[in-house]
């Protein structure tokens, strides 16, 4: 065990001074997603606005960051901009590790800088720097020039924004060493607010193991079950673009906004099609031997007698699925060429891609025009999705900065609520049936992984939203741990609650590893609470009557089912922080 | 003798288990500076990797100029050993090592590869290799 407590340091980016403190709680809040909510609580203000200077911007890992393979996640807690309540969004490359060797278990950073800064630390440093020449500049440039300025290569992680997060779109992201980011609800632009262009983190310190046999046997163990054994090889061979295939034939792959759920173009951007001809080759996150990252390339002819010039970029799943099929674009690299725009603008692939089919389907029913769009938005026309994806992270105008704010903000001022797909949030890409639309609208994250609902709707075709909920909440309360220890999801199956507990105790944490069940419900509940502290109120979220039209495997959304089953999950997440239930769990937090 | 080379970086995919393995199994440390190879990116990560490791010099301009005995040659094979107590960290070691293989800790103790090859099994796509000093022609050199 490294400590049994908390050591986190709290930078105020006003004075440009920090404060390490030690905080409580490692048994309850355990790291991530727990220790997060917690950090919230106590530097949090949930009655003040997203982007007041003072509202924190966290950072958290987890106890076993380092010491065990695909611990390699960093949970980042904060108000967003999106719906201007408390939000979280994961992310890996190097960032888990390079907090953990700077000693912190999380990073709290309040405050506004006079003008665009960069923040550094490490094991012996502090330093908030001017960095103003760096305005406007994109994801990559900006990445290129700290590479340059702060020393540490392979062993730090850089976290940085774009036009999109400098502009405050509600869409930004954080981009994490080039090929990971926190993605959704908006934190890239809590970082814009705070003129914080870029955070570097040196891991440069180490840390004694414990002197036991056991350690390193353990260690070994999953080493091996997570690379010698088959349970990984979905995510390492074609990674999660494997799904396209497998959720076109289930009549679940949003097509052109949602007008389909299944197109047989779908030959065209399969995981497969991508591997054989537009992957480069692999990369992995820090601590992961998996290497899931899949990174592919774009080839442009930039001048006459074969002049050309070449990118990289990450791709998945989900970027496929918002900025293929969605915008009806269906060649890998015209794909690839509209993810590498996003990239550069600091924009969240699934959001930004969402909204652009809705704007592309307003534009063709005549609700908007050039005057709005600047370029003609046609699906499959990925030249024009290319501009409008600058535009978009640029607030050009006034129509992209409403899009920009989300879709349905655009689309109460243009019209076409019905056909926007926003499931809480622009939606992630598993049009599989209600328990998906009702899980993803209503859930924490607004996230496909908040629960397991998509695969539930692969899987089954029952209609008893009591049992529904009961697999949602208890799926919840388990990925709360989880996410928690920051495990990176993929290793689930590898990390049950046995292997997670013989890892815990071969480094003394066994506190952690006991009630773990219980320290999944308290923090679900915790985190929820937070949420409801600042405005979330299940009854006020729509789902666009878009979601009434589509077909399943199971057929046509049957609307009575999912009226009933949001009603129940509503029902369900408020009795998660019921007075009772609150008291029972001992969570006494007050708020600010 | 035996001596590790990294031999396929092409490979790399950046997951930093191999110095994870050497400063666990070797060092007994949770780090990954403190180990004997250590993984940069060669320019941001979609430049790939490259390995910070002992090449197994022959003779050994890190040995030569130790000045207290601490960094000394390997009867045989090239590279160095390394005498913890007779240190006395000077750095001279790091300074004179041309492919900058020699980690100085915060308290400018050194790490260097000693050629166990503890750290070829935690390489999941085949980047190391552990070879005796003798095969100047090693299979995988060069082969991606
Ligand atoms: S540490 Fe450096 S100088 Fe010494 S033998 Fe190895 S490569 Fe050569
Ligand atoms: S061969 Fe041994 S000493 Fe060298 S890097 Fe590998 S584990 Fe470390
Ligand atoms: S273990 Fe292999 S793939 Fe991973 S960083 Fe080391 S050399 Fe690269």
């Amino acid at each position: 065990m490294i400590r049994d407590y908390f050591k986190i340091l709290v930078v105020d980016l006003e004075t440009g001074t920090g404060k390490v403190e030690n905080i409580e709680g490692r048994d309850i809040y355990i790291g991530g997603s727990g220790l997060g909510a917690h950090l919230f609580n106590l530097y949090g203000y949930p009655e003040r606005p997203w982007d007041n200077p003072e509202q924190p911007l966290i950072f958290s890992i987890g106890p076993l960051t380092g010491l065990f393979p695909l611990m390699s996640k960093t949970v980042c807690s904060f108000k967003s901009p999106y719906h201007d309540q408390f939000a979280e969004s994961h992310a890996g490359g190097r960032s888990a590790l390079a907090l953990k060797f700077a000693d912190y278990d999380a990073l709290v950073i309040t405050g506004k800088a006079r003008r665009l800064s960069c923040l550094s630390i490490g094991m012996r440093h502090l330093e908030v720097r001017d960095i103003q020449f760096l305005a406007g500049k994109d994801v990559f440039t900006t990445g290129k020039i700290l590479r340059k300025m702060y020393p540490g290569s392979g062993h730090r992680s850089i976290l940085r924004i774009g036009s999109a997060g400098e502009n405050l779109s509600a869409m930004a992201c954080i981009n994490a060493d080039t090929y990971r980011h926190f993605g959704r609800l908006g934190s890239g632009s809590v970082m814009g607010s705070k003129n914080l262009k870029a955070i570097v983190i040196q891991g440069d310190g180490s840390f004694a193991l414990p002197e036991n046999k056991s350690y390193p046997e353990v260690y070994r163990k999953v080493y091996e079950k997570m690379t010698a054994t088959d349970m990984m090889s979905k995510y390492h061979n074609l990674g999660t673009a494997a799904n396209l295939s497998t959720l076109n034939e289930l009549k679940s792959l949003p097509w052109r906004n949602l007008q389909a759920t299944a197109d047989e173009k779908i030959d065209n951007i399969t995981g497969e099609k991508f591997a054989d001809e537009a992957l480069l080759r692999n990369g992995a996150c820090a601590g992961c031997p998996v290497g899931c990252i899949h990174i592919g390339f774009v080839r442009e002819k930039f001048m006459e007698q074969n002049q050309y010039l070449y990118r990289q970029v990450a791709y998945d799943y989900e970027p496929i699925f918002s900025t293929g099929s969605m915008l009806g674009v269906t060649d890998p690299f015209a794909v690839l060429g509209i993810m590498d725009e996003i990239e550069k603008v600091g924009l969240d692939v699934m959001s930004g891609g969402v909204a652009l089919a809705w704007a592309t389907e307003a534009f063709e029913k005549g609700l908007i025009s050039e005057k709005e769009t600047i370029v003609p938005l046609a699906f499959g026309n990925s030249d024009s999705y290319k501009k409008a994806v600058m535009y978009l992270g640029e607030a050009r105008n006034e129509f992209y900065k409403l899009l920009g704010s989300g879709s349905l903000v655009a689309a109460s001022k243009y019209g076409g609520e019905d056909f926007a797909c926003v499931l809480g949030q622009e939606m992630a890409g598993y049009a599989t049936g209600e328990t998906f639309y009702v899980a993803e609208s209503l859930g924490f994250r607004h996230s496909h992984l908040d629960s397991s609902a998509y695969s539930w709707d692969q899987k089954h075709d029952t209609k008893d939203e009591n049992e529904i909920c009961d697999v949602l909440i208890a799926e919840e309360s388990a990925r709360s741990y989880v996410t928690s220890m920051v495990a990176c999801l993929f290793g689930r199956g590898v990390y049950t609650l046995e292997q997670l507990t013989e890892c815990l105790e071969s480094v003394g944490y066994d506190k952690i590893a006991e009630n773990m069940q219980e320290s999944g419900d308290r923090i679900q509940a915790l985190r929820w609470k937070t949420r409801f502290d600042t405005g979330y109120n299940p009854d006020k979220i729509k789902i666009p009557k878009r979601y009434l039209n589509v077909t399943t495997w199971k057929g046509k959304t049957d609307p009575v089912f999912l009226d009933r089953l949001k009603e129940k999950y509503a029902s369900r997440i408020k009795e998660l922080v019921s007075a009772e239930s609150l008291k029972n769990l001992k969570i006494d937090i007050k708020s600010k | 003798m035996k001596i590790l080379t990294a031999a396929r970086m092409e490979r790399c995919i950046g997951c930093h288990s191999c110095s994870f393995a050497c400063a666990r199994l070797v060092h007994k440390l949770l780090s990954w500076n403190t180990a004997g190879i250590r993984i940069a990116s060669s320019g941001g990560l979609s430049t790939g990797f490259e390995a910070r490791v002992c090449l197994a010099c022959d003779p050994a301009p890190c040995a030569a100029v130790c000045p207290s005995g601490a960094m000394v040659a390997r009867k045989k094979g090239g590279g160095v050993r390394f005498k913890r107590d007779l240190c006395i960290r000077c750095g001279k070691c790091a300074e004179a090592c041309p492919v900058d293989a020699i980690y100085l800790d915060l308290k400018s103790r050194p790490y260097v590869c000693i050629h166990c090859g503890r750290c070829v099994k935690f390489c999941p796509h085949e980047c190391l290799e552990l070879r005796d000093s003798e095969d100047k022609n090693p299979a995988g050199e060069g082969k991606p």
